[in-house]
């Protein structure tokens, strides 16, 4: 089996900060990969580096064996595609659901948009009703929706996915985690997906990577974590947060 | 849903319909919401009554008008104070004040268009291309912003018509030559607030070109607030083709013009008020409303007041 996608040694630098300190990773075709770590430990930098959003200093990055440039082009696009964090920032104001999810078919050049667009949308979840809906008509988890929507309208083979539910409430958190486990499974889908929440992690992922300051920590499966088989300290931490309080 | 309604009730609930099942239905429904903002507001809606009725009475001023702008009766009507015959009096040429202020609506009118769609775009795009692009080329644009906000606009305006020659043509240029700069800063601003947002990030990541990212999602973001600042300052595009036809560099007689027949009004101001008087008039009325539509436009369009 091949890596759909692996990074060697990649540093992000923004203005003399290290972001990124030589972080390597393997995810392999139709595995559910997860980044773990508290704020600012770059995991997000590691994604955003991944789809072209931050400047990688070195390093490579390859996608099914292909090493990518400094300028991603079109095909790339097509391949791997983001879902965003905040789903009130990630859905432009002034335009409809519909409008939306033409704009990747129109830059893409596909010729059924019509037909694509309405199996998009029930894919989602989203029935016809909210096709012509503007963002601000729209709940957190219905606007997610169209997120989701909007990257998997150009069939890409992997989704980045940088912490998906945590802008929503409890319920509608497992929806669209429910939501991306089923299009996973359907799709064959490659998934590197950052959380800060262990157990969306260790119930959505089979492998991860554990971050702290822009530094891998360590590499575990999700039945480690289940089995409280870590080496690290900073992950022995992690986990102790992840169970909450305990009354004294 | 709402075709089982009857009556105007139901093209409201159309209108307003939390489902729009068309493209078209989208696009009313959200007209709509800003027409109720905007119409809420009694002085906005003046100013658009005001506006109007401008557009009216330079659409038919041939019919309006009672007499000749450009032929007055030099025998027996010169300097008549407003009467039934002549309302607003006639001039030292012996012609009709009123139909005079009536034709010049169309030179008023065509000097505000005509800089709105030669300054405003130039403004936006030069504003969003900076805003966007960053770099040398927003310090190169934005450079060349700054040495033309630096001139102040009458003086520019005047060396302009100086060099091009006298005209109302030359006037209209020389403004739009000097209203762009505001624009740009205001597009740039803008640009700058949104270039950074997740949604410009996620078309980056459709890989849209910069060119189609400019256009069609930051564009459509900054012309709201543009329209208002166009419309708001219409008011002092119409005072600077006044002043530069006051100083007689702008239009050229016989034409009607308001700021040229105020100058030519200057010699009798203390004997003869209304020659002066009705234009200035005129003037007052009509930045009033340019001002009154755009304080009302800012609160119908701002995407950042109210549930847009």
């Amino acid at each position: 089996m091949t890596a759909a996608l692996s990074a060697d040694r990649l540093e992000v630098v923004f203005d003399r900060f290290r972001a990124l300190k030589g972080v390597s990773l393997e995810v392999q075709s139709g595995e559910s990969f997860g980044l773990v770590g508290e704020s600012g430990s770059g995991k997000s930098t590691l994604l955003r580096a991944i789809a072209g959003l931050a400047p990688a200093a070195s390093g490579s990055i390859t996608v099914n064996g292909k090493k990518l440039g400094k300028r991603r082009d079109k095909a790339f696009y097509r391949e791997v595609q983001m879902v965003f964090q905040d789903p009130y920032g990630s859905l432009h104001p002034r335009q409809t659901v519909d409008r939306l999810l033409q704009e990747p078919l129109a830059i893409h050049g596909f010729a059924d948009g019509e037909k694509r667009i309405q199996r998009a949308l029930d894919e989602v979840g989203l029935g016809t009703g909210f096709r012509f809906r503007y963002s601000h008509q729209l709940s957190g988890g219905q606007r997610q929706r169209v997120a989701i929507a909007r990257a998997l309208i150009l069939e890409p083979a992997i989704l980045l996915l940088d912490e998906p539910t945590s802008a929503l409430d409890a319920s509608v958190q497992a929806e669209v985690l429910n939501l991306l486990e089923d299009i996973r499974r359907r799709r064959k889908l490659t998934f590197l997906m950052v959380s800060h929440d262990l157990a969306i992690i260790t119930h959505m992922c089979e492998r991860l990577m554990v971050m702290q300051n822009g530094e891998a920590v360590e590499h575990l499966t999700a039945d480690d974590l289940v089995e409280r088989r870590v080496s690290k300290d900073y992950t022995r931490n992690l986990l102790r947060a992840s169970d909450g309080f305990v009354r004294a | 849903m709402t075709a089982s309604h009857a009556g105007p009730l139901s093209r409201r609930d159309w209108l307003l319909s939390e489902r729009p099942a068309s493209r078209m239905q989208a696009r009313l429904g959200r007209a709509y919401v800003a027409w109720r903002r905007f119409s809420a507001n009694r002085l906005a809606f003046l100013g658009l009554l005001i506006i109007i009725a401008l557009l009216v009475v330079a659409a038919f001023a041939n019919v309006l008008a009672p007499y000749s702008p450009t032929f007055g009766d030099l025998k027996g009507s010169r300097l008549l104070a407003p009467s039934a015959a002549h309302w607003f009096g006639t001039d030292d040429l012996g012609r009709d004040i009123l139909s005079r202020v009536i034709f010049g609506s169309r030179w008023t009118l065509y000097v505000v268009i005509l800089v709105a769609v030669i300054a405003a775009p130039i403004g936006l795009l030069v504003g969003t291309v900076a805003g966007y692009a960053g770099g040398w080329i927003d310090a190169i644009l934005m450079r060349i912003t700054d040495i033309f906000l630096a001139f102040p606009k009458l003086i520019l305006a005047l060396a302009f018509v100086a060099a091009l020659g006298p005209g109302i043509e030359n006037a209209v240029l020389a403004i739009a030559v000097t209203s762009w700069p505001p624009y740009a800063r205001i597009a740039r601003a803008e640009t700058l607030t949104v270039r950074n947002s997740d949604y410009i990030k996620a078309v980056q990541l459709m890989g849209a070109s910069p060119f189609r990212i400019v256009l069609r999602h930051i564009m459509p973001l900054c012309i709201s607030s543009l329209i208002v600042r166009v419309t708001l300052d219409m008011a002092g595009i119409i005072l600077t083709a006044a002043g530069l036809g006051f100083l007689g560099l702008g239009a050229q007689p016989p034409l009607p013009e308001w700021g040229a027949m105020i100058a030519s009004g200057r010699r009798f101001v203390l004997d003869q008020w209304w020659v002066a008087g009705a234009p200035g008039f005129a003037i007052l009325f009509v930045s009033l409303g340019f001002n009154l539509l755009g304080d009302g436009l800012r609160d119908a369009l701002d995407p950042r007041s109210g549930d847009q």
